[in-house]
């Protein structure tokens, strides 16, 4: 059902991710601010998630720490720039594997026919800090996919 | 400059007339001449890019009789990809998990597509 839609332009310091649920836009609201909610869905299901800090208001500091239950913790955190609401949340980003790197994140949630779209586009200093933020953050297995090559030939094509 | 290969690479990849070469060569190899027609520029400019796209070890260039042959170097690009579905498969499956617990807050059996 949720599919996320990602773009991650060559040279620009930005990626846009876009994702549609079937909820309204209060609760899906709820399931990004409330930490007992968010524990239970961000992030791989192998890492539990520990909301250290959330303080959903302009100036409030958030505190993320993934745990791979083998001693591997990964910590992010930021602060909340403007008052958040159902309609958007606008938020600093750094991992603290990467201290100094921040990336500003703004999150539009728009309802249609019951449905949600969230938007973020995550704003980074550099195209390299972009990169070393995935590189080193989100370590996981990949399998190299051709199926992923050809579709990056069809989108450099269609560019 | 960063020399890492991932920023070389996107660096490469960060010219809209680079990435259309790319294209045209991943349907096969290509002279100069063959890869400057689609474009209104100059000879040598096809060339600076070729060396850029060169220099970042996605293309090789041969030499048949007197022509100058270009080829797509596949393995960077390889590399770029397996970036992006590391960043999609952390987000993917947050989303799925996303995807049950609203369905399940809502009192509604989750809607899996099975993927």
């Amino acid at each position: 059902m949720a599919k996320t839609q990602i773009t991650a332009e060559p040279g620009i310091p930005q990626i846009i991710m876009t994702c549609e649920f079937d909820a309204p836009r209060d609760l899906v609201y709820r399931a990004y601010t409330e930490p007992e909610l968010l524990q239970q869905w961000l992030g791989p299901r192998e890492y539990t998630m520990t909301v250290k800090e959330n303080d959903v208001r302009d100036g409030g500091k958030w505190r993320f720490v993934h745990s791979d239950g083998g001693g591997h913790e990964h910590g992010f955190h930021g602060v909340f720039h403007g008052n958040p609401s159902p309609e958007g949340i606008v938020r600093t980003f750094e991992y603290e594997g990467a201290p100094g790197h921040v990336s500003l994140e703004t999150l539009t949630l728009t309802e249609r026919a019951g449905k949600t779209l969230v938007r973020t586009v995550s704003s980074f200093q550099a195209v390299e800090d972009r990169d070393a933020m995935i590189a080193s953050g989100m370590e996981r297995g990949v399998h190299d996919s051709d199926e992923r090559l050809t579709e990056l030939l069809a989108r450099l094509q269609a560019g | 400059m960063s020399t890492d290969r991932l920023s070389v690479t996107f660096q490469a990849l960060a010219d809209p007339t680079r990435r259309a070469i790319l294209a045209r060569l991943a349907l096969g190899e290509s002279s100069v001449s063959e890869l400057a027609e689609p474009f209104d520029i100059s000879g040598p400019a096809i060339s600076r890019h070729l060396k850029v796209l060169e220099q970042a070890g996605l293309l090789t260039r041969t030499r048949r009789a007197t022509a100058r042959l270009s080829h797509l170097e596949a393995e960077p690009l390889r590399e770029v990809t397996t970036w992006l579905a590391r960043y999609q498969r952390f987000w993917d499956e947050s989303h799925e998990r996303l995807d049950e617990l609203l369905a399940a807050l809502q009192g509604k059996p989750a809607d899996n597509d099975g993927s």
